[in-house]
């Protein structure tokens, strides 16, 4: 029976044009600009300087804390500087170019295809390995995956989620990637469940995809303790706590994490990441990334080496459509607009998304009419409207009472207004603004 | 390098508009008005025209010389106004009189509270209340229903059966001697009965509501709390006295009930914003329109319901938050 989460969701159209689409590996571009701060928590340490001569796998820069993770370089040839640039995320950080020579990998890796099955690492020596080779969450989170395996003492696990919802319209990568790579997926959940101690596991499919959902059900004979559930399409079923809820019925409370009701989530990316760190002792230095849009003549899912342009991935789709007004990082509800096309991929980069010219702006705001489909929406059960009205006033004691920070930023409230008010907009200066006098109240 | 647009996310919408649901309601309201005009003639036609081109003129002036901002006429929403405005008026009222109860219902019940969105009454019903008071003899007078009659000259008129069974039982009548003359129940329910335009057909409305269930522009709760609720009081008056009280039947058919909950009370901008506060505004209608009626001085008694919940719109928002995420405790 297919399940789903209770409160809210929209129905945006799913528009999965590069659905299907074989992943192909694009060429290594001729420089690669790395930027350093792909994931949340502390930013990483620089160690390596102009000039200096990398190879494939290479650390170029170390976790700048538990909470953070080590960068590596994803192609091999010399650092031609230390730079700034805007990445996926709209921010700029501190970023290495390299200009690329040759091919060569460090020698502890292994590049074959083969796939390794038989699991030879202890639980902490597993951790290790993921922590090393720079493994972050592969939705667009990117939270360093190592923290989520350190599980606190006192804190029971008793599920481990896979997140294969792939709620975000155009998007295919994780469709594709479980398709090509099931069994590495299954291995990099089982090795996850060594890690954190659990026996059972679930993946959970959204039905849009049964032809995962049934590749994926016939390799679950051969794994034991790994659960697949087919769910009903809605937005967004990504959500950790919305997955969370529509998998085992458990509501991760206001404020909590997953932990709390005795769940890790990861991707279904990061699974197959996991296992080529593990059994592969492959560092995150590539990822799949679909490249679509309305007008983009070949919709395509590639995979790319971390610091790639984005303009070569825009090549490598038919190149950039006349009527191109919009280049979106990740997809439609939650994607970043990025400015021009040198955005390097970075490792949350799940998505290159084109929109027309026509799809680019916005409508004009009108009044709010109290339709209360913010609210009908809202997946976390708030109520969206109120929170713009209340962060439009200042009433910051407000916006924190009626809960902002629950909200996950979904975009589901934006979506359906229909009088097209920048609700998250004013929510996301709400949240901020909050958390900013709650940490100024603790000092 | 190509510049793009740069805009925080989400970067789709659903497409919806104001405009769509306000013309939603508009198309909703459509089988009602063939109905009163194929029943009341031109002057159905005559009465609805006025109305949405005076309260269309009128949002127009207000925006321009007062709000001072971008003309709203093309939301769709005067028209609206308009056309509920008229649907609750008789088809015989004349045209000055429409003309003031759409200044009263856009001027005051809308803009003078800053326009759409922000008044805390049903602008429609503002108009209408107005009349009521200032004209009570215009409004309660109807012309008989007759099948496409095509004259301006007023047909056969009298009271509608609610005004009717308020003056005969307040005579000492019973109810079942002062009903005897009205029309059937089954036509009442086509469309048989004397009454303002948009009271003239359960069925047409019913067919509007269910049309907008469908395109979701409103939800069951305010219509099914406000019409169950008054079907149980008025079932109970009716079995403790049937000589004072007229059976529920009588009274959901009549004046205006289907009226008010399909269209007026579901009004979004002065309606509760969720599932549970909006039960509670529609039961809260729907006991103080069976109260109104059996009790008051006006026969009919929704207008007034609604206008009354309307005020307690924001304390019913401020009480009925809706059930937030993570509030289900569920480890197991
Ligand atoms: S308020 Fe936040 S959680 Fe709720 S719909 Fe809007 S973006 Fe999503
Ligand atoms: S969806 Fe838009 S118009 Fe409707 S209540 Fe929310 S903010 Fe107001």
């Amino acid at each position: 029976m297919l399940k789903t989460f209770k409160l809210g969701g929209v129905h945006p159209p799913e528009n999965k044009f590069s659905a299907g689409k074989k992943i192909e590996q694009l060429p290594i571009p001729k420089t690669v600009t790395i930027p350093i701060g792909q994931h949340i928590g502390a930013p990483a340490q620089i160690i390596v300087k102009r000039g200096d001569e990398v190879k494939v796998g290479q650390v170029i820069a170390k976790a700048g804390g538990f909470v953070s993770a080590n960068i590596h370089s994803s192609v091999s040839g010399k650092v031609k500087k230390l730079d700034e640039t805007v990445d996926g995320s709209g921010y700029r950080r501190p970023s290495v170019v390299i200009d690329v020579e040759g091919d060569e990998w460090l020698d502890t890796i292994d590049k074959s295809d083969t796939f390794d099955k038989e699991i030879k690492l202890s639980a902490e020596e597993i951790t290790k390995k993921v922590m090393e080779n720079g493994i972050v969450g592969l939705g667009g989170a990117t939270f360093p995956t190592h923290v989520k395996l350190s599980v606190p003492a006192g804190k029971n696990v008793s599920y481990l989620i896979i997140n294969a919802v792939e709620c975000e319209p155009y998007l295919t990568a994780d469709h594709q990637l479980m398709l090509e790579k099931g069994d590495e997926i299954f291995l990099g959940t089982q090795l996850l469940m060594k890690a954190l101690g659990v026996t059972e596991a679930i993946i959970g499919i959204e039905n849009n995809k049964p032809d995962a959902i049934s590749h994926l059900e016939n390799l679950a004979k051969k794994y034991s303790g790994i659960k697949i559930q087919g769910l009903k399409v809605k937005y967004p079923q990504g959500g950790e706590k919305q997955l969370i809820k529509a998998l085992i019925n458990r509501e991760v409370p206001s404020g909590g994490l997953p932990l709390d009701v005795g769940c890790v989530v990861q991707n279904v990316g990061t699974a197959f990441a996991v296992y080529e760190a593990v059994q592969k002792n492959k560092p995150l230095l590539e990822r799949v990334v679909s490249v679509t849009g309305k007008s983009v003549k070949t919709p395509i899912n590639l995979m790319v080496r971390i610091g790639t342009a984005t303009s070569e991935l825009v090549e490598a789709a038919g190149g950039l459509p006349e009527d191109s007004g919009k280049v979106v990082s990740g997809g439609p509800m939650m994607g970043k607009a990025m400015a021009d096309l040198t955005t390097p991929i970075a490792k949350g980069s799940s998505g290159v998304l084109i929109f027309r010219n026509e799809e680019a702006g916005r409508e004009k705001i009108h009044p709010c009419i109290r339709c209360a489909n913010c609210v009908s929406v809202c997946p976390m059960g708030l109520e969206p409207y109120l929170l713009m009205t209340l962060t439009e006033k200042h009433d910051y004691d407000r916006v924190e009472s009626e809960r902002a920070l629950d909200c996950i930023e979904c975009g589901s409230c934006s979506y359906t207004c229909p009088s097209t008010r920048p609700l998250l907009d004013y929510i996301r200066l709400g949240k901020s603004t909050v958390s900013k006098i709650i940490r100024s109240r603790k000092q | 390098m190509n510049k793009f647009k740069v805009s925080l996310s989400p970067h789709v919408h659903s497409g919806n508009s104001v405009n769509k649901v306000m013309y939603g309601v508009i198309i909703a309201l459509l089988p009602a008005l063939f109905v009163s005009v194929y029943y009341f003639g031109l002057g159905a036609i005559k009465v609805t025209l006025v109305a949405i081109a005076a309260s269309v003129f009128f949002e127009y002036l207000f925006q321009r010389f007062m709000i001072k901002g971008e003309s709203t006429i093309g939301d769709g929403s005067a028209i609206l106004t308009g056309l509920l405005l008229a649907f609750n008026l008789p088809s015989s009222f004349p045209i000055w009189m429409i003309i003031v109860g759409s200044l009263v219902a856009i001027g005051i019940g809308k803009m003078s509270f800053g326009g759409l969105g922000n008044n805390p009454f049903n602008p429609a019903l503002v108009g209408r209340v107005f009349l009521l008071i200032s004209f009570p003899v215009d409004m309660t007078n109807w012309p008989k229903p007759q099948e496409l009659v095509f004259s301006l000259v007023d047909a056969d008129s009298g009271a509608t059966p609610l005004a009717l069974l308020k003056e005969k039982v307040g005579n000492g009548e019973t109810v079942a001697n002062a009903l005897k003359d009205i029309p059937s129940y089954f036509d009442s329910f086509i469309g048989q009965v004397g009454g303002s335009l948009g009271e003239v057909s359960a069925a047409a409305l019913i067919i509007g509501g269910i049309y907008m269930l469908m395109k979701k522009i409103i939800s069951w709760h305010i219509p099914v709390s406000m019409i169950g609720s008054i079907a149980v009081l008025q079932a109970i008056f009716f079995l403790i006295n049937p000589d004072k009280f007229a059976d529920p039947a009588f009274h959901l058919l009549t004046g205006g009930i289907l009226l008010g909950a399909i269209f007026m009370a579901t009004d979004m901008v002065t309606s509760p914003m969720t599932p549970k506060g909006q039960i509670v505004f529609g039961v809260g209608i729907g006991l103080l329109t069976v109260f109104i009626r059996n009790f008051g001085a006006y026969p009919e008694g929704v207008s007034f319901a609604i206008l009354i919940m309307n005020s307690l719109v924001p304390l019913i928002n401020k009480s009925f938050t809706p059930k937030r995420f993570g509030e289900e405790v569920t480890n197991g």
